[in-house]
């Protein structure tokens, strides 16, 4: 990838190609990362009898840190999503790894049929498969609910203790295609060779699926897994949408949830700004707390 | 011309027909059991009945009435009324869905494009130039990967509203026009499949550097900028939290903020639920053939990013 050192005329026009970008980038990620912090140490001030004196917007530290973090509402939120991802993150690479190695091994059929019925609800924005679930979770609207019903089970899919796990199944609805279908491209560039050799050793289906297919497969799932984690923890539209089907699901129902309603339904930017700082922070502590780790056991490997 | 062409470093972006179906058997192990077969295929059957139900259900609840909604078994048919639901959603309130419907075609179609555009120059300088600050430049960029995109809409509506532009259709396409992981895509497949040996021919025939960008690199490229223009379009297709921060007048909402607020309204106005199912049913068909269609385009640049990441 070594480049031929440029000569002095053409220096310029890397900068030009770049700066475009550049400029938008720093207008849609940075500056809003700085402002986010600014306002985030920020508080408005109110001066006088009842407030009335008018107000002004002081530095306060980290206080609306401080206030987020006692915060039992928006604390209980952040657990959920933990909970959230603890199940969801292992169940869909896990799920997405075995379909794919399904739709790749030798006894499978009409792998393009079901490639394509897997990637279909990507194409299904989030608020449309949250409505279209929201339909199948309901009772007496639910063909699913009602179904087992008659056969004497009684599900609530939307009680305090399910509608996680019911949210949790919209996401994996929506994203184990896409994901099947990075993994099964990454396995579409094994060498045959590696097959062959495999093949000659005696090797079992199971053993070259262990042997051969996952260890090749670990780029493709550590990507997924590093997305997969950086979504659940974004988990907004899903609940939002079911909120008035559950009562279960209250306004800080998720981190992002809590710093939308404390920016537009309470006014509070400062709390908000802190609070999208600490989602921000959680996704960049945990994808590269995993990326570490696994970069860690791989050197063992 | 003698070039490495990607087909060499990169799969093929059209598979064999041969091995797509499934007729060869992958994976060296050539003797299939019945048995396996029978497993594989059950196994397989179930998936596909996972994905598509909700998909089915979809189907058939865009031809009931209202009533049938919810008065009928919700996966089989009852008065079917496609037509005249599909007239209703279409003309309801001065034809508002057909603007939202145009309105998201502006904002996925002209957001991925010029995302594209944007990504394709720096992927192709990060690569094939060295400069002063290019590694801390794809740094900064890959931490963008990694930042949660609703995380940064809060200050950017704060930001974009002291500066008048909330409410308007730059709020929603500004922050589209940036594809931080389409930058790093388009630096690997650069990297990997444009020759530096024909980017010097290039000059040496006295070709400047933007009629080599346009030329020569924008060609080797389309597999990846393909990918990278799906990948974005769909993002922003199915985007709900940025307009939802960014836009108050209903007039330029996006489809997904047009039907959830049709469904918040449906409590007091009961049509609604059948606007909001029937208004999803269509605005979903268009976009998932779409999506099975160009599937292959999925794959090409998608494997080479997760290969290096």
């Amino acid at each position: 990838m070594a480049t031929r050192a440029p000569r002095r005329r053409r220096n310029l026009a890397p900068f030009a190609f770049v700066a475009p970008f550049l400029l938008l980038f720093l207008l849609a990620f940075a500056l809003p990362i700085g402002y986010a912090v600014h306002q985030s140490v920020m508080d408005v001030e109110y001066t006088g009898a009842l407030g009335l004196g008018g107000s002004h917007t002081v530095f306060v530290a980290l206080d609306n840190y401080s206030d987020a973090l006692s915060d039992h509402a928006f604390l209980r939120s952040i657990g959920r999503v933990l909970l959230f991802a603890a199940v969801q993150v292992p169940v869909m690479v896990a799920l997405s790894a075995g379909l794919a190695l399904l739709l790749d091994s030798a006894s499978a059929r009409g792998v393009r049929f079901f490639r394509a019925a897997f990637f279909l609800p990507y194409g299904v924005p989030g608020v449309i498969a949250s409505i279209l679930w929201g339909f199948l979770y309901v009772p007496g609207v639910s063909p699913l609910v009602d179904g087992m019903r008659h056969l004497g089970v009684s599900v609530d899919l939307l009680g305090g203790n399910t509608v996680l796990w019911s949210i949790a199944n919209i996401v994996t609805w929506e994203f184990a295609g896409y994901n099947v279908l990075v993994l099964v491209a990454q396995l579409r560039t094994i060498p045959a060779e590696l097959y062959e050799a495999a093949r000659i050793d005696g090797a079992s289906a199971w053993a070259t699926v262990r042997y051969v297919k996952l260890p090749l497969l670990r780029p493709a799932l550590i990507l997924t897994t590093v997305f997969t984690i950086i979504g659940t923890l974004q988990l907004f539209a899903e609940p939002l949408v079911l909120k008035p089907v559950s009562s279960s699901i209250d306004s800080a129902y998720t981190p992002n949830l809590s710093a939308y309603n404390e920016a537009f339904t309470n006014d509070n930017y400062h709390l908000a700004a802190a609070e999208a700082v600490l989602l921000a922070l959680a996704a960049f502590v945990l994808s590269f707390g995993f990326l570490r780790l696994i970069n860690k056991r791989g050197g063992d490997a | 011309m003698s070039l490495h062409t990607p087909a060499r470093t990169l799969p093929p972006s059209g598979e064999t027909p041969a091995s797509d179906d499934g007729t060869t058997p992958r994976g060296g192990i050539t003797g299939v059991t019945a048995r396996s077969r029978i497993l594989v295929t059950g196994l397989l059957v179930a998936a596909a009945g996972y994905f598509l139900l909700p998909v089915y259900w979809l189907a058939v609840a865009s031809t009931k009435s209202t009533g049938d909604l919810f008065g009928s078994f919700g996966l089989w048919f009852s008065h079917p009324r496609f037509l005249s639901n599909l007239r209703e959603v279409v003309t309801y309130d001065d034809a508002i869905y057909l603007r939202w419907a145009a309105n998201s075609l502006l904002y996925a179609g002209v957001g991925a494009a010029v995302a594209t555009l944007l990504a394709a120059m720096s992927g192709y300088a990060l690569a094939k130039f060295s400069f002063t600050g290019r590694d801390t430049i794809f740094n900064i960029v890959l931490g963008g990967v990694l930042i949660p995109a609703t995380a940064l809409a809060l200050p950017m509506y704060l930001l974009f509203s002291k500066a008048g532009l909330a409410n308007t259709y730059w709020a929603v396409l500004l922050p589209s026009f940036v594809s931080p992981f389409g930058v790093y895509l388009c630096r690997i497949y650069a990297a990997a499949s444009i020759p530096d040996e024909l980017l010097e021919a290039a000059r040496i025939d006295g070709a400047g550097e933007v009629r080599i960008f346009t030329v020569v690199a924008l060609r080797i490229m389309t597999p990846a900028l393909v990918t990278i223009f799906l990948f974005q379009f769909v993002g922003i297709w199915n985007n709900y939290f940025l307009p939802l921060v960014m836009l108050s007048d209903s007039k330029l909402y996006p489809i997904t903020l047009g039907l959830t607020s049709w469904q918040s309204f449906a409590d007091r106005q009961p049509q609604l639920y059948q606007l909001t199912v029937g208004g999803a049913f269509v605005s979903v068909v268009p976009l998932m053939i779409a999506m099975v269609t160009l599937q292959r385009f999925w794959r090409s640049g998608l494997t080479e990013g997760s290969v290096k990441g």
